[in-house]
Formats: structure tokens, C-alpha cells, sequence
């Protein structure tokens, strides 16, 4: 299977993206550019964090409409697999591929550390490999993370059980302290209802090796290819 | 040759739909706080932009600035505007 990982100006972690797929995952990776109109063959997408355009007026706002996301929503509405990490979890709600937005983080700062989040959700292509319940330490970084949903969006989400991934401590205790900016019931990451589009604020990139600190972020991307070889 | 209109200025606010926490809001309350100022009660940022636009003849500008404040401007979600037309 191939991986292609979207370059929008401004994107950071583009790189990081790149080199755990090809290098760690080793699967075939190629970068998109946002002008493109094309996906190139990829069989799962990859929009990167970062600052797209500067993150002006409100985070992911602009990427939103850059002509590689015409086709990104064409793809998710087929079915192809679709992940938005940090920055890329706010553009695909702002694309409206995800439900909710992001607030800016209680505390107002920029945090960059390594969190603690539950898989919630082992049903789906992302968290395959997964146990339900299973603890990850994954870094975020972010000033924008405090997700929220009006209250029947969340209803929805539950009933659906779309919330993939929990802020929780070492044991996995979901607990306020735990939640590091502010989000709608600790949410760390979400899929649509059709399970093909996963949107998250870690960093699984930065965590795809043991000398990063840690190597949990690979379940996200080694689930994939599961998935993918699979077929199901 | 293009038939050129007169400019046009729209203003349009946008803040955060009562209820959707605004932590910038709540920073800046604390702080009038610390400053003695007393009997303030709650402060919800939002922001401001100026549209200078040009009338083509063509639909109502009122349906343009809308139009925009809807696809671009504002995240439906959390976020609700006004605008009028000053010029």
C-alpha cells in the first residue's frame, strides 16, 4: 500500500511523517503538494501538523479550501483512509470531514509533552492492533486542542463510538488532571461515523521509535497497513 | 471597458456562541479582576473584519458579506456574526 502525506504551507511535520512511514513502517510513501488535484495513487492520506498558512482567522481554516482537499473530501467520501494529526485534525474539521472544532487550550500556551491517551475504540482501521482500553504515550503539541461538540454532536459521537482516543494518566484513568487542554471529555481523537476518517492531536510521528522516547505511535500506522492488507 | 462601482465597507463581528468556553475572555476578566476593577461580570472576545468591497451591479452585497462570513470568515460550530454595511 502506498501512504501519501499532504505538504500545505506552513506544514512541520511533513518530514516526520515521511521518515516514520518509509523508515520505521516501511511502507511506500510520496509527498502531495497542496496545489495538487491529484491523490497519486495513495491509499491513505496523511494531513501533517503544523501551522497551515500561518494558521490564520482560525486553525486549518485556509488549508481547508487549498485544491488538494477537494479531492482529499472525494476520497474520504469514497471510503479511502484518511488521517489528520494535530494541525490536520483541525483542517479536516474545518473541511467538515470531522464534526466538532477547537477551542483555544484552557491554559492559553503552547504545550509540547508526552500524554498519556486510551485506545477507546479497537473497530477501526487506525487501532486494529489495538486492545480496547490500551494505553499509549504519544506526544501533543498545540495551542488550539480543546476540542468541543454541542451537546448532540457528542451524543452522536457516543452512540456511534467514534471517540477513538481518550487524554487519560499512566493507567489509563480518564481523569480531569489528565486532560491537557481543556477538551469536551478528555477527546484526543475522533473518526467519522463511517470509521474511515481519523482525526487526533498527539503525535504519532514523533513517537515511532523507542529513542524518540517512545515507540507507541506505530500502532496508528501499523494498524493501517493491517487494515489495508486485510481488506477489512 | 468594466463598469466600475462605488467602494463599499461592511464590518463584521464574530464571537463565540454563548456557551462555547473562550478562555481568552475568561484571561482577560481575571486580569481587570487583579486590576481592582470591580463589578465586571464576564468578557467574551470575538474579532473584527473590515470588508472593502467594490458593487458590480450584480446581488445584493448583503448576500455577498454573508455568503462569506458563512464560508470563510466564521466555524459555524462556536462562532456567530453580525455585519452591517457602513458605506
Amino acid at each position: 500500500m502506498k501512504f501519501g502525506v499532504i505538504v500545505f504551507p506552513g506544514s512541520n511535520c511533513d518530514y516526520d511523517a515521511y521518515m516514520a512511514i518509509k523508515t520505521v513502517i516501511g511502507q511506500p510513501v510520496e509527498f502531495l503538494w497542496h496545489q495538487d488535484t491529484s491523490l497519486r495513487g495513495c491509499d491513505c492520506v496523511i494531513l501533517p501538523g503544523g501551522f497551515s498558512y500561518g494558521d490564520y482567522l482560525r486553525t486549518g481554516a485556509i488549508a481547508r479550501f487549498s485544491s488538494i482537499m477537494k479531492r482529499v473530501m472525494q476520497f474520504a467520501q469514497e471510503g479511502g483512509l484518511v488521517v489528520g494529526i494535530c494541525n490536520g485534525f483541525q483542517i479536516l474539521l474545518e473541511a467538515g470531514l470531522l464534526p466538532g472544532a477547537m477551542l483555544r487550550n484552557t491554559s492559553l500556551r503552547f504545550i509540547c509533552r508526552f500524554v498519556h491517551i486510551r485506545a477507546e475504540d479497537e473497530d477501526t482501521p487506525f487501532t486494529g492492533i489495538c486492545r480496547k482500553g490500551q494505553v499509549l504515550k504519544i506526544p501533543i503539541a498545540h495551542t488550539d486542542g480543546n476540542y468541543f461538540i454541542p451537546e448532540d454532536g457528542l451524543t452522536q459521537l457516543k452512540d456511534n463510538n467514534q471517540i477513538v482516543f481518550r487524554y487519560c494518566d499512566e493507567s489509563g484513568e480518564v481523569t480531569a488532571k489528565a486532560n491537557p487542554n481543556g477538551s469536551l471529555e478528555n477527546i484526543a481523537g475522533i473518526c467519522n461515523s463511517s470509521r474511515n476518517v481519523l482525526g487526533m492531536m498527539p503525535h504519532p510521528e514523533r513517537a515511532s521509535e523507542k529513542i524518540l522516547g517512545s515507540d507507541d505511535g506505530r500502532h496508528i500506522f501499523e494498524s493501517v497497513v493491517n487494515f489495508f492488507h486485510q481488506g477489512k | 471597458m468594466k463598469t466600475e462601482g462605488k467602494d463599499r465597507l461592511a464590518v463584521v463581528y464574530v464571537k463565540l456562541k454563548d456557551g462555547v468556553l473562550d478562555p481568552q475572555g475568561s484571561t482577560i476578566e481575571r486580569a481587570l479582576d487583579q486590576m481592582g476593577y470591580q463589578g465586571i461580570k464576564e468578557i467574551r472576545s470575538g474579532k473584527i473584519f473590515e470588508i472593502t468591497f467594490r458593487e458590480n451591479g450584480g446581488g445584493k452585497p448583503e448576500e455577498l458579506i454573508d455568503e462569506i462570513c458563512r464560508k470563510l470568515l466564521t466555524n459555524p460550530v462556536i462562532e456567530n456574526f453580525n455585519f452591517e454595511i457602513v458605506k
